[in-house]
């Protein structure tokens, strides 16, 4: 397995990972950084644990029956499954987009405003206002809401709810957002502002993100993780390189199968 | 169409596959009229004999009570007041008296006082609402033969008065207010005990206790499940152990100090009788409240803990709001079975007669299903028309809770759009 040239500040750091379902290893002894401020793809053929990899790197996998993880995720310096780290606290800073849209079901504004209230906001509602705002322009989505903010957020179109899951998570302010397959329930057009969205946050934001299409790895993502399960069913990191390299010149024979669309 | 022979292999058996398809539907057509008939002949049961022809004497009739050709009934106060005088006895007029003089009293109480103890209306014998239609002429000639001074009416059993009667030994003067009030009380305390502690062990075992599978949770699961099917006896036997005989201080309210003026009513209260329904439809509240909770979407968990709030967070702000609708129909369901409940409230004591109206928690009572139950008992025929009369109370009364749970859930629902 290769890595990239490590001159990058490094955003999280999985090292020597394994995920357990029960006796069932999901993933096994996976090393990983992922750089700040850009964009990290993982890909990969299905159920070779790439969202079980991603939802670690914020301990979402906790909240899965049986599950038990083995190594460390280093986040400024600290494992974040040390005993004394609040996952409350590290899935404030490391926030989540899902593959499909989940809005709460309440108003646009209040599903912004709700993660900022949970997290004891306090300031004054035009402050609040001006944070909602915030997130709103930050995910593209203030101008085609901002006459019908106290509408359902249900009543918006497949893209722009995920749009305001975006805005939700960044409501919050937090360092990394993972982002699990968030395209894979839109229709082509919402995926490409969905893409260049991800590539406009990636200023402010490390994005890491798991993806079924590799086009889309090819089009958003600066790192890119190749995935794969070993014999025993256990997800394996192949190739970890600048997305162009992975693409163009791999150097694992299997990563390059998998691009050239051969198997997967 | 011929293509590819597989025809052959399919086509045949399918006349067989609507045929099959056509027998269902013909029984389910049938189930469903079964339950119409049914549900018809009972409502018609109870309708037939609450109305009907009636034959009666008055000690006084109503017309003697008429001045200047006003009928009793549309008379001032004071001239209600002027005929009590002139036909109660001096003894009773004086105790009246005492408690409060004649012509300050309204005109409902001066009318029930004259009916009740100057009419005196008598019931001789009494014919159900078919027996009225079709065989009128035959009740005529008889009522003829067999009371020469009675006068035949037609009357409903439900009226006004019967509602706002208390219970009474003379069926011309009973009423279900008593019963009414035991109801609705009960069916409060019952709601108010076992609503929060049922929704409680729902997200006990839903949200906390979940992924935990150890054996203490699935002995509490399969312990809950089971308690939904024991007879409702049982309950009345365990709350007359636990609540009225060893709480007897607390639900006879002597340790608040708060036992009514000459209240015999030991730990045998409303609040004894409450909890033993709370008991009783918890294990439905719970099991309800369990599938409700369920059914909110892992998706909805999922987001609101990625934003970083608490568990407690996540189950106050979107579990419950979310199960909510589900919760209050079980509630409904759970209410419905609490408020036509019998047996339970015999074995606790509830009071088969009483007149005066319970004024809490820890009144002696009554509850309509026990009115009911009560009236069928007596071997006369009279009281089968007040039984009849107070099942349809009781369905109004359910039907009125019902509609209420399930318009505050319809708003609910509404609103969280």
């Amino acid at each position: 397995m290769t890595h990239p040239p490590g001159s990058e500040p490094i955003a999280i750091e999985a090292r020597h990972l394994s995920v357990y379902y029960g006796d069932f290893r999901a993933i096994e002894d996976i090393n990983l950084p992922i750089y700040r401020n850009k964009v990290t793809a993982i890909i990969g053929p299905s159920g070779c644990g790439k969202s079980t990899l991603l939802r670690s790197f914020n301990r979402m996998n906790e909240l899965m029956p049986n599950v038990r993880t083995e190594g460390q995720v280093l986040y400024h310096g600290k494992n974040i499954y040390d005993p004394d780290v609040d996952p409350v606290e590290v899935r404030r800073r490391i926030g989540m987009v899902f593959q499909k849209p989940n809005p709460f079901p309440k108003s646009i504004y209040e599903n912004v405003a709700w993660g900022l209230r949970i997290n004891g906001f306090k300031g004054s509602k035009a402050d609040m206002d001006a944070w909602v705002e915030e997130a709103l322009r930050a995910a593209a989505l203030w101008d085609e809401v901002k006459d019908k903010l106290h509408q359902s957020g249900l009543s918006l179109s497949g893209g722009q709810q995920q749009r305001l899951c975006i805005a939700r998570a960044i409501a919050v302010r937090p360092e990394i957002i993972l982002m699990d397959e968030p395209t894979s329930a839109l229709d082509p057009i919402a995926t490409l502002r969905i893409e260049d969205l991800i590539r406009e946050l990636a200023e402010h934001y490390t994005i890491l993100i798991v993806t079924h299409n590799m086009q889309q790895a090819g089009r958003v993502s600066d790192y890119t993780a190749f995935m794969l399960m070993n014999e025993r069913r256990a997800g394996i990191l192949v190739e970890y390189d600048e997305t162009r390299v992975i693409f163009t010149n791999p150097k694992d024979k299997r990563t390059e199968a998998y691009i050239t669309g051969r198997f997967g | 169409m011929k293509t590819n022979g597989a025809e052959d292999l399919f086509q045949p058996n399918l006349p067989r596959r609507h045929r099959i398809g056509r027998w269902g539907l013909i029984l389910f057509q049938i189930s469903t009229l079964v339950g119409i008939v049914v549900l018809t002949a009972l409502v018609l049961n109870v309708l037939n004999r609450t109305f009907g022809y009636v034959a009666m004497t008055y000690q006084v009739p109503p017309e003697a009570l008429s001045i200047n050709g006003i009928p009793v009934e549309r008379l001032h106060p004071l001239d209600l007041a002027y005929l009590l005088r002139q036909h109660l006895p001096p003894d009773l007029l004086a105790r009246l008296e005492s408690e409060g003089p004649l012509e300050q009293r309204d005109r409902r109480e001066l009318l029930d006082l004259l009916t009740t103890k100057v009419m005196r209306p008598k019931v001789l014998e009494t014919w159900t609402l078919a027996q009225s239609l079709f065989c009128r002429q035959a009740i005529q000639t008889r009522v003829a033969r067999l009371y020469p001074d009675a006068r035949l009416v037609f009357r409903s059993w439900l009226t006004p008065e019967f509602l706002t009667r208390p219970q009474s030994s003379r069926p011309e003067f009973a009423g279900v207010r008593t019963a009414v009030l035991g109801s609705l009380w009960v069916v409060a305390i019952t709601i108010a005990f076992a609503f929060p502690i049922g929704v409680g062990t729902a997200i006990y075992l839903e949200e906390y206790a979940k992924g935990k599978d150890t054996w203490v949770n699935r002995i509490i699961q399969t312990n809950i499940n089971n308690l939904a099917g024991v007879p409702s006896i049982i309950y009345g036997i365990l709350g007359l152990a636990i609540f009225v005989r060893a709480l007897a201080p607390l639900t006879s309210g002597a340790i608040f100090g708060l036992v009514p003026e000459g209240a015999t009513a030991n730990g045998r209260t409303i609040l004894s009788a409450g909890l033993t329904l709370g008991l009783l439809i918890l294990p439905i509240i719970i099991i309800n409240s369990q599938e409700a909770i369920r059914a909110v979407p892992k998706s909805l968990r999922l987001a609101s803990y990625a934003l970083g709030a608490t568990q407690w967070q996540t189950i106050w702000h979107h579990v419950l709001p979310s199960a909510m609708p589900g919760i209050l129909t079980g509630t409904i369901l759970a209410m419905s079975r609490a408020i036509g409940e019998t047996a339970p409230l015999i074995v606790v004591g509830a009071s088969t007669f009483i007149t005066v109206d319970p004024t809490g928690p820890f009144s002696k009572f009554t509850t309509l299903p026990i009115q009911i139950y009560q009236w069928t008992a007596r071997p006369q025929d009279v009281f089968r028309h007040l039984a009849a009369a107070a099942i349809i109370v009781l369905l109004v009364m359910l039907l009125a809770l019902n509609a209420t749970a399930i318009i505050l859930r319809n708003r609910y629902a509404k609103r969280r759009g």
